[in-house]
């Protein structure tokens, strides 16, 4: 192979930098692990045109007309959980990444990826969830396509969405903008999606009256934006991983540190004993109706105002603030004195034995 | 949730961390071994530290199962698993553990059938499920969980069922203890003793350690509030010159023990004449295994075991770690070649483990305290 072919001038060879052997659950998990492989192998044979940080979704310029693009895959099990089901997430989570991009969805395209012998009616509950949801958050769904792999080959049912959305006015989101002293926004209660699901699995022998919080938080960033729009920096819905795994992404991005009070963070009771009988942190635990946001702190009061009026934003707290130190952690401290930093997801959460 | 709260009290909590503050001799250092992995978890994931003064030096004990395991163990383990129709079962704690050829979690992503079980009776009830594959429990832990083990096997037995076996890796910690103190490098003032395992063996088994050596022991339970009472407990003596068991976990440990669990263990265990630990070598009568009368269920004697001895790393000093000569950051590959993503020992895979803990909850705060004094 000739080397100084490849490095004539001009020859731009973007850099590999994801050296793992193969594929892990871990991958997938949106933690550390997701953010190599997303860096290491997709972003620079990808797009490594762009230096932005990356978001939730991208916004496009065609000639001044400004769109979002978003895309998500579900791959849930089981399909259908306390509060909610595979079709209603696959829209619910694009129709949300627009959302904290700071744009609303427009239109959406489904891929159904589906398992021979899947009976009919799974199908038509989902292809009905999808419909409803769709409904609800105003969104179109403008088309789609369907693939059927043999028996065995996948489970039951995967779906993606695709998604284009407008962009909401008067929003810059982004995590250079973020300074000291702004303030750490979350919608409501952390870990009701994860836990449900975890407990829905049957695995474990543990009952809790729970249910996903799977919704359009739309609603909910259209009224933040109203009060507050010049002072939103940063949005994010905390899924995969939980708002510790979001939190570090925001640190790494705008290099200051997150600061948390352990108190102010809502819980449901229910959440809180399922993760201390099992070892789990609820920032890592994910969730499909809550958002985070960084508000600089003259909108900060109005901001969490706003959203503890509009409904399904009762428990909205201020829980923290952007501060110098520790720059690029996020760091929890307790009522009685003691502090933690917290890091993204490692791995899936696994549970403790003694 | 009032089980925890009382136990997460500020202001009791700052009253206790005062206390500490009153009985801790100025001029004196205390070196103080939390056994159990569950409390060096409690100990970072609480921020304790903070509360404690600069001379009062935790050192985190043997007392994580995962952590202590040998990775020829492991090796082994998956040898059986490798076998047709075999089914891989353990604890989530041990599916990042690596062994020679990765992990069972690798060895899973590459077609392995593993799967994680949160109990031995799940295990049992997967062989009931599956009657065309054979079923094997990598069953680890302290006498915390050999009861449960022991109970599936009796049930495996008397229900008659042939698809399952224990590859058993428990260990007992009294002698773990032991190996400690006539550790030459060692210097220990006292104990925080083990909860949980405790709830079984209760606190007569640890007497020796006060009588003969002449150490502090408070048995602790694992709440923020637990563990300061029991630096209280332990400081008390020091000061007035006792050494003695104290229960600070009276609310779940029976002084003396759970008997029936106890029986159970006895029934289907015995002493292996020696096992080897990760760091602390071979020591004798420190591990249980299969009686006779359950071999059909015992997965050593049912499968052939390579059993090759592996030696860790050369670089990683796990076993000074673990035996609390060295704390996680100064091991030469701690947050280098090791992090909780690619571990290299154990220490770094178990939320017990005390790397895993150390890396997780403080040892960037550390380094931003340390960054600030320097601008300072």
């Amino acid at each position: 192979m000739n080397l100084a072919a490849a490095d004539s001038p001009g020859d731009h060879l973007p850099t590999v930098r994801f050296r793992e052997p193969q594929i892990e659950m871990a991958h997938g998990a949106g933690g550390k692990a997701s953010r190599r492989l997303v860096e290491g192998l997709f972003a620079p044979l990808l797009f490594s045109s762009s230096s932005e940080p990356l978001g939730d979704a991208a916004h496009l310029d065609f000639g001044g007309t400004r769109i979002a693009i978003t895309t998500d895959s579900f791959v849930v099990k089981p399909l259908t959980f306390p509060g909610g089901s595979i079709g209603e997430l696959a829209v619910n989570g694009t129709v949300n990444d627009l959302a904290v991009s700071g744009a609303r969805a427009e239109a959406m395209v489904v891929t159904y990826v589906l398992e021979a012998g899947l009976p009919s009616p799974v199908l038509e509950a989902e292809v009905r969830a999808m419909g409803n949801a769709a409904r609800k958050a105003g969104v179109t769904i403008a088309g789609g396509d369907t693939k059927v792999v043999e028996h065995g080959k996948a489970d039951s049912m995967y779906i993606t969405t695709t998604g284009i959305g407008r962009p909401l006015h008067r929003l810059n989101i982004d995590p250079r903008s973020v300074r000291p002293g702004d303030r750490i926004l979350l919608s409501g209660p952390i870990g009701d999606h994860g836990i449900t699901i975890l407990l829905a699995r049957g695995e474990l022998d543990l009952e809790a009256d729970l249910r996903s919080d799977t919704r359009s938080i739309l609603p909910l960033v259209e009224e933040l934006v109203k009060v507050a729009a010049p002072g939103i920096r940063w949005m994010r819905d905390p899924t995969r991983g939980g708002v510790a795994t979001s939190l570090n992404e925001l640190v790494r991005d705008c290099g200051f540190g997150v600061v948390l009070q352990e108190e102010m963070i809502p819980l449901h009771d229910a959440v809180r004993g399922a993760c201390e009988l099992l070892g789990l942190d609820p920032l890592h635990i994910a969730n499909e109706g809550q958002f985070l946001a960084v508000v600089s702190p003259e909108y900060a009061d109005a901001a969490l105002n706003a959203l503890s009026l509009a409904p399904g934003g009762e428990d909205a707290q201020i829980i923290g603030e952007v501060r110098e130190q520790p720059s690029g952690a996020v760091l929890v401290t307790t009522r009685y004195g003691g502090s933690r930093i917290v890091d993204m997801l490692v791995g899936d959460p696994l549970p403790r034995i003694c | 949730m009032k089980f925890v709260d009382e136990f997460r009290d500020p202001e009791v909590i700052t009253k206790t961390s005062e206390e500490i503050r009153r009985l801790a001799h100025p001029n004196r250092h205390y070196r103080i071994m939390e056994v159990c992995g569950g409390h060096t978890h409690a100990i970072y994931r609480f921020g304790l530290k903070d509360l404690l003064p600069s001379n009062i030096e935790l050192i985190h004990g043997p007392g994580c199962p995962v952590c202590v395991l040998p990775m020829g163990r492991i090796d082994d383990g998956l040898s059986i698993a490798q076998q047709p129709d075999v089914i891989f079962a353990a604890f989530g704690d041990m599916m990042r553990v690596p062994g020679t050829q990765g992990s069972p979690l690798e060895h899973k992503a590459r077609g392995m059938d593993v799967r994680i079980v949160y109990s031995p009776s799940d295990a049992l009830k997967l062989a009931r499920t599956n009657p065309d594959k054979h079923v094997m429990f990598f069953a680890i832990g302290f006498e915390t969980t050999a009861p449960s083990t022991a109970l599936t096997l009796g049930r495996a037995k008397t229900q008659g069922i042939h698809n399952f076996s224990v590859f058993c890796n428990h260990v007992t910690i009294i002698p773990a203890i032991r190996a400690i103190l006539d550790s030459p490098d060692m210097r220990i003032d006292a104990f925080i003793g083990p909860g949980h395992v405790s709830t079984v063996i209760g606190c007569r088994p640890y007497e020796w350690i006060a009588k003969n050596e002449n150490k502090p022991v408070a048995v602790s339970g694992f709440e923020p509030l637990d563990i300061l009472q029991s630096i209280v407990m332990v400081l008390r003596q020091l000061k007035a010159d006792e050494a003695r068991i104290e229960n600070q976990y009276k609310r779940v440990v029976p002084w003396e023990g759970n008997r029936a669990a106890l029986r159970a263990m006895a029934d289907v265990f015995e002493l292996r004449p020696y096992f080897e630990w990760r760091g602390l070598g071979f020591i004798s009568q420190s591990a249980l295994r299969i009686r006779e009368s359950y071999a059909e269920w015992d997965a050593e004697q049912r499968f052939h075991i390579p059993g090759v001895r592996v030696t860790d790393p050369k670089a990683a000093q796990c076993g000074e770690v673990l035996k609390g000569v060295l704390k996680p950051h100064q091991c030469k590959l701690f947050s280098k070649e090791c992090t909780p993503e690619h571990p290299i020992g154990a220490l770094m895979v178990s939320s017990e483990g005390s790397c895993a803990a150390y890396f997780n909850y403080e040892h960037r705060k550390t380094a931003m305290v340390t960054s600030i004094a320097s601008v300072a």
